[in-house]
């Protein structure tokens, strides 16, 4: 096990002002399962993307086998035997899964495919690894499971022009299984280090890195803050690596608690959720763990997954847009360009896409403009969204920056509680994602207005910063998964983070350090 | 009832279906190249135009047949690459690429028509392909090669598809594009390769018009055949052979109620005007994708448009 | 090579695009018509003159636009709600024979109701066949997912068979001499001329009055403002909660009577009676109008003119040089595709290279 099949060493990579890595080395032996963690934003996914030649590196080496690597080549990359098993799998649903795992391993000139040799290799890979498939199946018809077998034998199969890959990165592998897949899963990573394969396992949940893997890096804002053999790993102590020391988030003035103005139903396996007028409601969670869902049923596209219908201010509310607009929510979503706003039509308008219809500004079919664009201006002022000077109210809102229609729909959204009343509910999903500074601080600063002016707030986000900053109640969601709520200070970072990789609210005994054989 | 069971046994019969299906065979494996590739194609029906069009045209200056055969394929390639660079290249609506194309297609046919021969009464005619009076299989043996070429067509791109790398690689693109490149594939390259063989085949479905089936060009020689062959790729879930079977079909209908129209006995005693006999085969199209739509599996990617490096 | 978003369009931009689609247009054209024997300006100036150079040829010209206008409001109206509707030119002949049937049957008296009454019944009983002929393949879209282009066009085709077989029995005029044209519609029923010595009829005011009022319809209306969010946003149209399936039903009855409309004023305008070949792809024509209208109601009527023009005036310089009159269907479907690469441009920037 000593000889070191790959080699990273000081690789940087800015993308504008972000610095997504900062200088990291890394190194993997044969045979060796190594664990990347990190938060969303870390700079696991950049990594990876420049290993497989998505990226290129603004500085920085890579070595494979003792070569060097050439950069930005995903060509290079198989061929020098790196595989990636991504978390969103490519496959074609309506292809066989020896279709899927054929393409691109034979000259596109060749007259004929070597089907029946590719068949029976692919069915001794399959055997090999413990990686269960029908050759012959169609995707579509497979559970998430299967199909990830298939991406992963994609990775291994060797034939025709391709060779199998040596080395094999695993994104996020287990977010999708159910634990009896994964504990397939693991039995396979046990067989490819048994045949000599090395393995990057890139993860957020704990509790499997300390099963599988032998070393494990964590990530956190682009650079490598800790390195250490899995066995010598104490859960609290990584997550808190993950998730940094922070300042104690100063104590946030607890506003009057009013009566309870959104109820969401419990879900399987999930809590249900009650959020009081002048409290704020944080949903922390690590990306694709099922906030998406919640945001949906909170907004009123959709019934809530446990059945049943979201309460606001005690009334059942039919899964309409329109009945949760009416009923005084005030929703910000999570896609501002695509649901948020319609990009081509003006400013003006786009303020008023929920409450166009209202008798302030239409009467008889007719838009009543003047009172419209009065309100538009009265949201731009307030809000202070910029980008309108040039062309007025009519610039249309693809012409704004992220921030500024992050503004745009703030504006709209608080100034819309039906009728004019301050909304009685707001739900913010990622309510500053790819915002700068300053126009996070006016949005958190809007947020907590609100609040004092009585309305709840559901704050759905990735960032731990701002849901310390904001929340007085903090649920965490997990694989669909909601935690109850509870009140901010009785979360340790050490126990969020944990809840966030699926630990639950416990922390596992250190020293379980059970391998992969 | 006994006249339509001697229909259904004369030979004659039986010509005439293979004859109406030859160029539905062709427009339609060419929609389904274009399709699996993940790209509408709906200037089909005026790459046929231009296909009958040219095709005559070369026979007309003196050419032998077959050359007229690859120029149709020559025309309809050509506005397959017009219209590749227009979807895939610039990622306009695939709708209206083809519309436009259609348009433009039976636009410069009609017009270099008239450019070659401004004034004739009846439309000056060619000596099409001669029927296949060697061959011993009955009823095949009154088609013309043209025939035989698109029944040869269907199991050869069927092969394509489903047993060479590149058929592999076509159908991908049409469902996972991001699949594809992530092989090192290029999904424009594949896409545009796959639009421009699809049309060189519906090139060669309109030189069918004018040199075997007829023996010179007319304006509306068409006729919403190449609307047909749309409808007929999703009936045919986009396969080679059911596209065959399809167009069979469909080219079964047609014939009957030309015979019908033409005993003038009507059905079942009831006189029917000749319009509706006429109309069957779109009805029967639109019917076909109206019965299909729900179930059908379509190529996932079809009709978005794939921007290179975008995850 | 790749695209990528501008931020903005520039208003130069914009102005631009047509322009350099309608250069790049007379550009081609100008091979063709070099190919075909004629000296090239002096067929362009002929085009001009027959089109718009006498008034003669700009009444003509208005007469041509007229239907255009409707057909082209049709189009604009359904594709802004990203509802292909090509099926104009079906629609267009239902409700030409819907106008003849109420305002032309027993003998050319139609029902028996005042002349008054009964044209708004006339025209509202071809408005009607037009959208309920768009309906149809409206609701396959949106409750079966069927490609309403292709639905559309297929009918197109039995419609015009059905009107073929309707003209020559019950339709059919018993004074025409054997040519399947329908009854007449009754004088009274009949639109004015305009414009004196002209085929000029007051089907134009109404098509500038209904160009206009969309114009207005989606800028002042409510339920121009769901149309046109649902056009370019159906994701935020949903989230905001606007009436995406009524909005959907109301655009396709819209455009299908707008098309009806459109046969009905040119029976009433022009012949007075349906023919199998009354329309010479208006419904095609609209939609081209419309895409280089850039769905604007207002432009539509500049295109439409513009078109029929072109028509117009190939026509006439037919007549003086050796230019097939075909030249007109190849101008406009250059212009098509140049109008829709040029607008493109403005909206995305051409990059070669691969992105890092």
């Amino acid at each position: 096990m000593a000889d070191t099949v790959l080699r990273l060493q000081g690789i940087t990579k800015r993308f504008g002002s972000l610095v997504a890595n900062d200088g990291i080395s890394l190194a993997l032996e044969r045979g060796e399962v190594l664990a990347l963690l990190g938060e969303n934003g870390a700079g696991k996914s950049t990594l990876v993307s420049i290993l497989f030649g998505h990226y290129v590196a603004d500085a920085g080496t890579i070595e494979v086998f003792g070569r060097a690597l050439p950069p930005g080549q995903p060509r290079a990359a198989l061929a020098a035997g790196i595989g990636m098993v991504h978390q969103h799998f490519t496959l074609a649903d309506n292809l066989s899964v020896l279709d899927n795992v054929l393409l691109g391993t034979e000259p596109l000139w060749r007259p004929s495919s070597a089907r029946a040799a590719a068949r029976a290799t692919l069915r001794d890979t399959a055997a090999r690894f413990g990686l269960a498939v029908d050759p012959d199946a169609r995707v579509g018809e497979l559970s998430v499971g299967e199909r990830q077998r298939v991406e992963i034998l994609k990775a291994l199969f060797e034939h025709g022009t391709k060779r199998g890959a040596r080395i094999l990165i695993l994104d996020e592998p287990t977010a999708v299984l159910t634990p009896q897949e994964s504990e397939s899963l693991f039995a396979t990573l046990g067989r490819m280090v048994a045949e000599g394969l090395s393995i990057i396992f890139i993860s957020h949940k704990l509790d499997e890195v300390l099963r599988v893997s032998h070393r494990i890096a964590v990530l956190r804002g682009g650079r490598l803050v800790a390195e250490l053999p899995a066995a010598d790993a104490d859960t609290a102590l990584i997550a808190e690596a993950m998730v940094g020391r922070r300042v104690a988030p100063a104590v946030k003035r607890a506003y009057a608690l009013g009566e309870v103005v959104c109820e969401l139903p419990a879900g399987p396996g999930s809590s249900s959720l009650q959020v009081r007028a002048g409290e704020v409601v944080a949903i922390a969670g690590v990306a694709g763990n099922g906030q998406q869902a919640l945001a949906g049923a909170l907004c009123g596209e959709h019934a809530p997954a446990g059945g049943g219908a979201v309460k606001v201010r005690g009334q059942p509310l039919p899964a309409r847009p329109r009945a949760f607009v009416r009923a005084g929510v005030a929703r910000v979503p999570e896609d501002r360009q695509a649901v948020g706003l319609v990009g081509e039509l003006p400013v003006w308008e786009n303020a008023l896409l929920e409450r166009y219809a209202e008798p302030a500004f239409a009467r008889l079919g007719l838009r009543r403009r003047a009172p419209a664009q009065a309100h538009a201006r009265a949201i731009v002022e307030r809000f202070d969204v910029r980008g309108t000077e040039a062309a007025g109210l009519a610039t249309p809102a693809a012409a704004l920056s992220g921030g500024n229609q992050q503004k745009l729909i703030l504006g709209r959204a608080l100034t819309g509680g039906g009728d004019g009343r301050p909304p009685t509910l707001i739900v913010a999903d990622q309510p500053t994602w790819g915002l700068d500074v300053g126009a996070v601080a006016y949005v958190h600063q809007q947020l907590l207005d609100a609040c004092a002016a009585g309305a709840g707030v559901v704050l759905i986000s990735e960032d731990l910063d701002e849901i310390f900053a904001l929340a007085d109640r903090i649920a965490v969601i997990h694989a669909g998964v909601l935690t109850e709520a509870r009140p901010a200070r009785e979360w340790t970072l050490a126990a969020i983070g944990l809840a966030m990789a699926g630990g639950g609210g416990s922390v596992r005994p250190s020293g379980e350090t059970a391998h992969a054989a | 009832m006994t006249e339509t069971l001697e229909l259904l046994g004369s030979a004659a019969f039986w010509g005439a279906v293979l004859r109406i299906a030859t160029p539905l065979i062709l427009g339609t494996l060419g929609v389904l190249l274009c399709e699996r590739a993940g790209v509408l194609n709906l200037g089909i029906e005026g790459i046929m135009v231009a296909g009958a069009f040219v095709g005559w045209l070369v026979v007309f200056q003196g050419a032998d047949l077959w050359t007229g055969v690859l120029a149709a394929a020559a025309a309809g390639a050509l506005l397959g690459l017009l219209h590749a660079g227009l979807t895939v290249g610039l990622a306009l609506s695939q709708h209206v690429s083809g519309l436009g194309i259609t348009l433009l297609a039976t636009a410069l046919a009609s017009y270099a028509y008239r450019v070659s021969f401004p004034k004739v009464d009846s439309p000056p005619t060619i000596t099409p392909f001669a029927p296949m009076t060697w061959l011993p299989v009955p009823v095949l043996n009154t088609q013309t090669a043209l025939t035989l070429l698109a029944l040869v067509l269907v199991p050869l791109v069927a092969w394509v598809l489903y047993r060479t790398p590149l058929g592999l690689a076509i159908r991908m693109v049409g469902e996972n594009p991001a699949a594809a490149e992530g092989q090192g594939l290029s999904v424009a390259g594949l896409r545009t390769g796959a639009i421009v063989a699809g049309s060189a085949l519906m090139g060669v479905a309109g030189a069918f018009l004018t040199l075997s089936a007829f023996n010179a060009f007319f304006f509306t020689m068409v006729n919403g055949r190449g609307w047909v062959c749309v409808a007929l790729v999703v009936f045919a879930s986009w396969r080679p052979g059911k596209a065959l079977a399809g167009a069979l079909l469909f080219a079964f209908f047609d014939a009957l109620q030309l015979r019908l129209q033409q005993a003038g006995g009507g059905v079942f005693g009831v006189e029917l005007p000749y319009q509706l006999y006429l109309a069957v085969p779109y009805l029967m199209a639109l019917v076909a994708l109206v019965l299909v739509a729900r179930r059908a599996a379509y190529p996932q990617a079809l009709m978005k448009p794939y921007r290179k490096g975008e995850r | 090579m790749r695209l990528e978003r501008r931020t903005q369009p520039s208003a130069r931009a914009l102005l631009l695009a047509p322009l350099a689609a309608v250069a790049f247009t007379l550009a081609v054209t100008s091979l063709l018509v070099l190919w075909a024997g004629a000296p090239v300006g002096r067929a362009y100036a002929l085009l001009l003159e027959g089109g718009f150079g006498s008034r003669f040829a700009l009444t003509e010209t208005l007469t041509r636009a007229t239907p255009l206008i409707l057909t082209g409001l049709a189009a604009a109206m359904a594709f802004r709600a990203r509802l292909y509707n090509i099926g104009a030119e079906g629609q267009l002949y239902a409700g030409a024979l819907a106008a003849v049937a109420v305002g032309g049957l027993h003998g050319g008296t139609g029902f028996e109701l005042a002349p008054a009454l009964l044209f708004p019944l006339m025209i509202g009983a071809a408005m009607l066949a037009g959208a309920l002929l768009l309906l149809g393949p409206a609701l396959l879209k949106s409750r079966l997912g069927v490609d309403e282009v292709v639905s559309t066009l297929l009918l197109n085709f039995v419609v015009l068979l059905v009107v073929s077989a309707l003209l020559d029995g019950p339709m059919k005029d018993p004074s025409a001499m054997g040519w399947p044209q329908s009854v007449a519609l009754q004088d009274a029923l009949q639109l004015d001329r305009l414009i004196e010595r002209s085929r000029v009829h007051t089907g134009l005011v109404a098509a500038l009055v209904l160009a206009v009022a969309l114009w207005a319809l989606l800028r002042f209306t409510t339920l121009g403002f769901e149309i046109r969010a649902l056009g370019s946003g159906p994701r935020a149209a949903a989230f905001a909660g606007l009436p995406v399936a009524r909005t959907g039903v109301v655009v396709a009855l819209l455009s299908g009577a707008l098309a009806g409309l459109a046969g009905a004023v040119e029976v009433a305008g022009r012949a007075g009676y349906v023919t199998l070949d009354m329309s010479p792809g208006y419904g095609m024509s609209g939609i081209v109008i419309a895409m280089l209208a850039m769905l604007n109601p207002l432009a539509v009527v500049a295109a439409a003119v513009f078109v029929a023009g072109v028509f117009v005036g190939a026509d006439s310089m037919s007549r003086a040089v050796t230019v097939p009159t075909f030249v007109a269907d190849v101008i406009v479907a250059v212009a098509l595709i140049a109008m829709l690469v040029a607008t493109m441009l403005t909206q995305y920037r051409v990059r070669w290279g691969t992105p890092r």
